[in-house]
C-alpha cells in the first residue's frame, strides 16, 4: 500500500479512527506521518494506555517500560503480567483493577471501548437512565457548538432532572 | 434428531444451519479457569437446581461432563451440542441439552453459562431471538457479571460486550471448485467476521463446509451484528448460486461427472475415512441442490456429516473401534443411508 498523502513510498502508519461511530483509516509512510501531525487524536488515548497497548501487542519497542506497581485483582489474585500472557481474566473484578489499561485492547479487538447492546433486567433501568444522561451531554455538546442555546438549556434541565433521579436511587 | 440435521429453514441447499452463542457469568465468582471442583460444583448448583430442574430446564436433558465418557462427550461434539474444549478439560463442566437438541447451554466451559441456539437454514434473527429469551429466564434466577460501560463481562476479552457469537454453517463447492473460495474468505475476514471450520475454533476445513461469525462483541448490538451478518450472508449465497450457474453452464459434463462419481464410492466403498466421506459427501449434497441426484433429502446427508463421524459410529456399535474398522463400519452406515432411499 502506497501512502496517502505523497503516493510514493510504501504506508507503514495506519491510523484508524472512530469518530460518532464512523470508522476512518488512514495510511500514511513515516515522513508524511510526522509532518502530518495535526491528526487529532482520541481525546481518551492516554499515554498510559499507549504504553500497554505497546506491552499487550507484544511487539518489542526501542525502549523498556517497568510498571512500578503491579496491579492484581483482589478477588481472584490474578495479575496483570498474568493476565497479559495468558489473555483470560480470572474474575470479573479484573476487569475493575486492570481498568483503563484495557482500553487499548478493547480496541484493537472490537474498535470500540463502550457495550451497546443489551442489559440485563435487574439492571437495566438505572444503566438506561445513565446511558440517557451521556446522550444528552452529547447533544448538549453538540448544541452549544452550533450555538443552539434553547436547544442546550433543555438538554441542561433534562440532564438536571434525569441525574436527580439517578441520586434517588442509589 | 436434532432440529437442523432435519434440514429446512430459508436458502438450506447453501446455509445448513444458523448458530447463536450468547456467554454469560455470575457476578461476584471466579470464572471457571479459577474453580475447582467444590467451587465449579456450587456454581452448576446455583444454575441447576431443584426449582430450574422442573421448570426452566424441564425438557432438558442434563450432561455431568465427569459422569460422561468420551464417546459419548464426543458424540455432544459431533452433533455440535457442546465444544471440543468441554469435551477434553470439562472436569467441573456441564451441560443441559433440550429435547430437540435446538438449545444447548455448557455450564463451566470457558464462562459460567453458554446458552447455544440452533436451527436449520438461514435463521439467524430467530436464533438470537430464541437464545436471548433463554438468557432472561436464567437472568431472572441469577445475577450476572455486567458492567455498565463494557457489557457483559466474559473470561476472554474477546467476548466481553454482548457475549455473542452467531453464526453460520455454509456449504461453498461452487466457489470451491471455481477457485473463487479464497477471495471470498479473504473479503470476509475483512469485515469483522472470522471463518472457522466445521467443529469451530482451530478446526480444519473439510467437504467444503465453512463457518462464519462475527468477532466484534463490543459497542456493536447484538440487532446489529445478526443483521450484518444476515446480510454478508446473503451476499455470500448469491455468489455461490451465481458460481453454481456458470459451472452448470460451462462444464455440465464434468460437474455431473464428479457428483456420479463421488455417489459410485459412496454406495460402494467398502472401507472409508471420515475424511473421504466428508469430500464426497459435498459433491453428493453439490448434486443434489442441482438435481443430478434425486430423491435424496437432505437430511440424510446431514445424518451422514454427523452420524459417521468416529464418537457417534462407536456410540452406535456400542464398542470401541480401531481405525480400520471404524472405517468399515462407516462405509457400511453409509451405503445404508444412501441407498435406503
Amino acid at each position: 500500500m502506497q501512502c496517502e498523502e505523497c503516493g510514493k513510498k510504501p504506508a507503514t502508519v495506519h491510523i484508524t479512527k472512530i469518530e460518532g461511530g464512523k470508522k476512518t483509516d488512514v495510511h500514511l509512510c513515516e515522513q508524511c506521518a510526522v509532518q502530518k501531525n495535526s491528526i487529532t487524536l482520541n481525546t481518551n488515548f492516554s499515554v498510559q494506555d499507549l504504553v500497554a497497548g505497546l506491552l499487550n501487542s507484544g511487539s518489542v519497542g526501542p525502549f523498556k517500560v517497568d510498571i512500578v506497581k503491579e496491579p492484581k485483582c483482589s478477588v481472584c489474585g490474578l495479575s496483570y503480567n498474568k493476565f497479559k500472557t495468558s489473555g483470560k481474566f480470572g474474575c470479573s473484578n479484573c476487569y475493575k483493577i486492570f481498568g483503563d489499561r484495557l482500553n487499548p485492547l478493547f480496541k484493537k479487538l472490537h474498535g470500540n471501548i463502550t457495550h451497546t447492546g443489551k442489559l440485563p433486567n435487574k439492571a437495566a433501568g438505572k444503566i438506561k437512565l445513565v446511558r440517557e444522561i451521556d446522550k444528552l451531554k452529547q447533544d448538549l455538546k453538540t448544541a452549544i457548538n452550533n450555538e443552539e442555546y434553547e436547544k442546550a438549556a433543555e438538554y441542561r434541565d433534562r440532564i438536571k432532572e434525569l441525574s436527580a433521579m439517578e441520586q434517588e436511587d442509589v | 434428531m436434532s432440529n437442523w440435521i432435519m434440514g429446512g429453514g430459508p436458502s438450506n441447499h447453501i446455509i445448513l444451519s444458523s448458530r447463536v452463542r450468547l456467554a454469560r457469568n455470575l457476578a461476584n465468582t471466579p470464572f471457571p479457569l479459577m474453580l475447582n471442583k467444590t467451587s465449579g460444583a456450587d456454581v452448576i448448583e446455583k444454575i441447576y437446581d431443584e426449582d430450574t430442574k422442573n421448570n426452566i430446564f424441564k425438557d432438558y436433558k442434563f450432561y455431568d461432563m465427569q459422569d460422561t465418557g468420551f464417546v459419548d462427550r464426543y458424540v455432544l461434539v459431533e452433533r455440535h451440542l457442546i465444544s471440543p474444549n468441554l469435551a477434553n478439560h470439562g472436569s467441573i463442566g456441564a451441560a443441559l441439552i433440550s429435547q430437540d437438541e435446538k438449545v444447548s447451554i455448557m455450564l463451566n466451559e470457558e464462562d459460567h453459562i453458554r446458552i447455544q441456539t440452533v436451527l436449520p437454514g438461514l435463521q439467524l434473527k430467530e436464533a438470537w431471538t430464541e437464545a436471548s429469551a433463554i438468557d432472561d429466564k436464567i437472568e431472572s434466577k441469577v445475577d450476572y457479571a455486567f458492567d455498565e460501560r463494557l457489557g457483559y463481562l466474559t473470561s476472554c476479552p474477546t467476548n466481553v460486550g454482548t457475549g455473542l457469537r452467531a453464526s453460520i454453517m455454509v456449504h461453498l463447492p461452487g466457489l470451491n471448485i471455481s477457485s473463487n473460495i479464497n477471495k471470498i474468505l479473504n473479503a470476509v475476514t475483512q469485515v469483522g467476521l472470522t471463518i472457522r471450520g466445521i467443529y469451530g475454533e482451530g478446526t480444519e476445513f473439510i467437504g467444503n463446509i465453512f463457518q462464519i461469525s462475527n468477532q466484534i462483541t463490543l459497542g456493536r448490538s447484538e440487532e446489529e451484528t445478526i443483521d450484518n451478518l444476515t446480510g454478508i450472508t446473503e451476499q455470500i449465497i448469491d455468489k455461490e448460486k451465481e458460481a453454481r450457474s456458470i459451472l452448470l453452464k460451462s462444464n455440465k459434463m464434468l460437474l455431473e461427472d464428479r457428483v456420479w462419481r463421488a455417489w459410485g464410492i459412496m454406495t460402494n466403498a467398502r472401507s472409508i475415512s471420515g475424511q473421504e466421506s466428508m469430500k464426497l459427501l459435498s459433491e453428493i449434497r453439490l448434486g443434489v441442490d442441482l438435481g443430478v441426484l434425486e430423491n435424496i433429502p437432505i437430511s440424510i446427508l446431514n445424518e451422514i456429516m454427523v452420524d459417521t463421524n468416529n464418537a457417534s459410529l462407536q456410540k452406535r456399535i456400542g464398542t470401541e473401534l480401531n481405525t480400520p474398522d471404524r472405517d468399515i463400519i462407516r462405509a457400511e452406515e453409509i451405503r445404508k443411508l444412501l441407498l435406503q432411499q
